[in-house]
């Protein structure tokens, strides 16, 4: 939090350090919600103006990251708007899926699916599989699984409650879940369908 | 444990946050329901995965670019803001 305060009082310096200790979270963030590069290098920019912009507005309630990520979601969804009018995005959508259901499964993802694949290979797969989940399930699962934010945090950054940060979690682990499982037991069943 | 109420906890037994009781209740279950033991296990797999993946890592060339267009952004906005004052 010191840093925090220095750059409330005008310290610049400490400004920038705070941008050098989270831009890759916010890039990596803001990428994933757009699926865009250029997008998310404009979100990078543009939250971090904001937040010196509002520094004094912040309240040291929250941690100064929950914030700036508060920051950053709000404008990757402003820019996904933009980019696709004509699909509403939402955090508050609700989307039932054939994904919701208690799935069905008797294989195992064996071996692994690193063992299974290349880098490259893989990363296109996972790439492809969270493209296909909606922006509020993406944005839930981003910060939770991989920014690592507990649920409060989460629940803080995206003003939802607690209930709906795992009711949507839940739900974009399984979808993600269930389209992994295509590829994986597919190719652990020995590219019989080649 | 049904396997709907295994279906509710998941999130919560993967997260370490049940109580002893219901985390109990749960690996019994999935201790003899197969269905439920590869859902959970490939469900952790799949954060697993996603964390370790580093997807969208932020290459250095772009990242200098970036924090020099922040700061300097910053300054323009700090100088605009004072600006004003002196006129």
């Amino acid at each position: 939090m010191e840093l925090v305060r220095r750059a409330k009082r005008g310290d610049d310096s400490a400004f920038e350090e705070l941008v050098r200790r989270y831009d890759r979270n916010v890039f990596r963030i803001a990428q994933h919600i757009t699926q865009n590069r250029e997008d998310a290098e404009d979100v990078v920019q543009d939250a971090f103006l904001k937040a010196y912009g509002n520094l004094a507005q912040f309240q040291e309630q929250s941690k100064f990251y929950t914030w700036l990520v508060r920051i950053a979601v709000n404008e990757a969804l402003m820019r996904l708007r933009r980019r696709r009018p004509e699909r509403m995005v939402s955090l508050d959508e609700e989307v039932k899926t054939e994904d919701d259901s208690l799935p069905r499964e008797v294989a195992d993802w064996s071996p692994n699916p690193e063992q299974m694949y290349n880098q490259a290979e893989l990363r296109d797969i996972l790439t492809r599989t969270i493209q296909g989940l909606p922006p509020g399930f993406r944005t839930v699962f981003v910060l939770r699984d991989v920014e690592g934010l507990s649920t409060e945090e989460t629940a803080q950054a995206l003003e939802l409650s607690i209930p709906a940060v795992k009711s949507r979690l839940l739900r974009a682990r399984l979808q993600l879940r269930g389209r992994l499982s295509r590829y994986f037991q597919k190719r652990a069943s020995g590219d019989g369908d080649k | 444990m049904k396997c709907t109420e295994f279906l509710n906890e998941l999130t919560n037994y993967l997260d370490g946050a049940l109580d002893d009781r219901t985390k109990s209740e749960l690996e019994d279950h999935l201790a003899w329901c197969h269905n439920c033991y590869v859902v959970c296990d490939t469900t952790r797999k799949t954060i697993e995965i996603y964390r370790n993946s580093e997807l969208y890592e932020l290459p250095d060339d772009l990242r200098g670019r970036l924090q020099s267009a922040i700061m300097s952004k910053c300054c323009a906005h700090k100088e605009k803001k004072s600006g004003p004052q002196k006129a």
